[in-house]
């Protein structure tokens, strides 16, 4: 399969700021790709380096082979999905999704039907005549796809598009973001700093901090080994575990990741079955989450491991001496340093 | 209790006593005050004066507004209304780059240095502004002296030698006219439009590009029309600063009347109160015009 958008030591810097550091990726065409990081990890700054709207400090830059450096972003065929949605207030909804054939030229007759078959892709057909500001959140939302979308992009670019939605929306658009790519085939690069976002809809997922890739994996790599204590914390906040930890379990001496909800709970004293690990430590606090419950342990070395288990299992308190167990192989031991 | 807390409560309980308070003064002043004194006076616009006792007659006749459009009147109207455009327009294409630095690229000190370049001007006296163009504009000002060290005097020269515009010296012209205003008013155009320029998302621009949008087109279908509010704001200073004011003209031009002149003279040595009345309705009826028109065009959707 042909590389979309490949990075080859790409930096950008503002100033003495390192916004993105020595970046070397490539996003395959036709891929879901999440770049996930906190924020000012420099995810943002390499999306709208693809867009054109930052040009790269050093290195360089191919968009389906085609050099990007010096290229202005009118001159991609790459679009954008902005994370204020940026639809212009003074137009109409249907002049907002016609304004990418518009200053190509295009008919009105022509771009206001392909507009409105965008419009009808998401669902928001009978909505044309009205102004962004008479829309809601979600449905400015879909707008700016569409208005995205018509002008049929090799890569659509996507800046936190979920990030001003709530809850129960942003889990149907996630859904349906999912769907649509799948259908149009298009190559997604999605940038959040949501990990279960990036998760549950990436084929593959970049971890970005301090303007480096820390790791580049699908979803289960990187939830399932992560290769940095940044990884691994940032990721579904694992238990990073010392170096003395891995060592005292039977492995190398080295950090190691330990997914709370791998974790299980016996009474103190109690011996785990064969093929678990376990050590005894205190519950210091218990959090009730509704389906689950957080409790914040410790163990005798001064190790504090967060261990998650279904709430009907919950009998334990504050306080209570207790056996951790875990199967031996939910013990990752990461690669990198930091 | 202290005095001023139950005072703070009893208003806490009706809140419509606030709004009372909180309004009465400015609606009395701009109602009672301003409204009523203009209204009175226009009102004067439909009496007329008796030619030989130079009375007013107090009977209601469309007769004062009819003398308006007498040539020596229809005259001073036309010369302002084109001077004000001009004005309006020079004002607009010198303004809007300037406020769009400011709004787009200026920060920190450089925002401080742009809002103390445009009000400077306004801390001084206008008197003295006007008097010091004079003297620039003066046939032995700054200006001739420069074109004549530039060896440009025959284009200074060719200039002044335009038919109407010009003049024996830039101070006594229209042009040098034109120029007073437009320094004059200028701040009251670049404020409102850096105004609406800085409301502008950067990602507007962003999204225009990203849409294929040339940086001329993106000017065209975004930023100029979501900017267009804050220039018919200041479009609304400049055109009706000019077309009522009586002493720019009054100390550079050729002394042809302008509006507002044409008004302070009526009321005072002619005593024509009537007349200076209708004269005050023409720019009240333009800018409502301008206003209609402005409206229908959509500048003030994206208010």
């Amino acid at each position: 399969m042909a590389t979309a958008v490949s990075f080859q030591k790409i930096s950008r810097y503002f100033g003495p700021v390192r916004a993105v550091d020595d970046v070397t990726l490539d996003i395959a065409e036709g891929e879901f790709f999440a770049m996930l990081g906190p924020s000012g990890s420099g995810k943002t700054t390499c999306l709208r380096l693809i867009a054109g709207f930052e040009q790269p400090t050093s290195g360089h830059m191919e968009i389906f082979g085609v050099t990007s450096e010096g290229v202005p972003p009118y001159q991609r065929n790459v679009n954008t999905v902005f994370q204020d949605y940026a639809l212009f207030p003074h137009m109409t909804v249907l002049d907002n999704v016609a304004y990418g054939l518009m200053v190509k030229g295009i008919d009105k007759p022509t771009r206001h039907r392909k507009a409105l078959e965008a419009l009808t892709l998401v669902a928001l057909g009978s909505f044309g005549s009205r102004r962004p500001s008479q829309l809601s959140g979600g449905q400015r939302q879909r707008v700016a796809l569409a208005r995205a979308l018509v002008n049929e992009p090799k890569v659509l670019l996507l800046d936190e598009p979920l990030g001003a939605l709530d809850l129960k929306l942003r889990e149907q658009m996630q859904v349906e973001l999912k769907a649509l790519q799948r259908n149009l085939g298009i190559t997604f690069v999605f940038v959040t700093h949501d990990q279960g976002e990036a998760l549950s809809m990436a084929d593959r997922v970049a971890i970005f901090n301090d303007g480096r890739i820390v790791q580049v994996g699908s979803p289960e790599d990187i939830y399932e080994r992560p290769n940095t204590k940044f990884v691994a914390d940032f990721v579904g906040s694992s238990n990073v575990l010392s170096p003395a930890f891995s060592k005292a379990a039977g492995g190398p001496e080295k950090w190691a990741s330990l997914r709370p909800e791998k974790i299980g709970i016996l009474p103190a004293r109690a011996k785990p079955s064969p093929g678990q690990q376990g050590a005894s430590a205190k519950i210091i606090a218990a959090h009730y989450q509704g389906s689950v419950t957080r409790f914040n342990t410790r163990t005798a070395n001064g190790e504090v491991i967060n261990v998650t288990v279904p709430s009907s299992l919950g009998k334990f308190a504050e306080g209570d001496e207790i056996m951790l167990h875990w199967p031996k192989e939910a013990l990752h031991i990461m690669a990198g340093e930091a | 209790m202290s005095f001023s807390r139950s005072v703070s409560n009893t208003l806490f309980r009706h809140p419509n006593w606030f709004l009372v308070i909180l309004l009465a003064p400015p609606l009395l002043w701009l109602g009672v005050a301003y409204l009523g004194s203009l209204s009175v006076f226009l009102f004067h616009a439909f009496f007329s004066i008796d030619e030989f006792s130079g009375f007013i007659k107090y009977e209601l006749t469309l007769a004062t507004f009819a003398e308006l459009f007498r040539l020596s009147n229809f005259d001073v109207i036309i010369r302002s209304l084109v001077m004000a455009t001009a004005v309006t327009l020079a004002s607009v294409v010198i303004a809007f780059p300037f406020a769009y630095f400011a709004a787009r690229y200026a920060r920190g000190k450089w925002k401080a240095l742009f809002y103390i370049l445009v009000m400077l001007p306004l801390w001084s006296s206008y008197l003295v502004k006007v008097y010091a163009w004079k003297l620039i504009l003066a046939k032995e000002g700054i200006i001739s002296w420069l074109a004549g060290e530039l060896h440009l005097t025959w284009a200074l020269d060719a200039l002044l030698a335009i038919p109407v515009i010009g003049g024996p010296s830039l101070s006594i012209s229209f042009l040098g006219t034109f120029l007073v205003f437009v320094y004059v008013w200028l701040p009251f155009m670049i404020l409102p439009t850096q105004a609406a320029l800085e409301r502008v998302p950067v990602s507007f621009i962003d999204a225009s590009s990203d849409l294929g949008g040339t940086p001329a087109q993106t000017f065209r279908h975004v930023i100029f029309p979501l900017a267009l509010p804050g220039i018919i704001a200041g479009s609304i200073f400049t055109f009706s600063l000019t077309l009522g004011d009586y002493i720019i003209p009054q100390i550079i031009g050729n002394s042809s009347y302008f509006l507002g002149q044409a008004v302070y003279s009526l009321q005072g040595t002619a005593g024509n109160i009537p007349l200076a009345a209708a004269f005050t309705v023409v720019p009240i009826v333009i800018m409502g015009f301008y206003l209609a028109i402005a409206k229908r065009m959509g500048a003030f959707d994206a208010l």
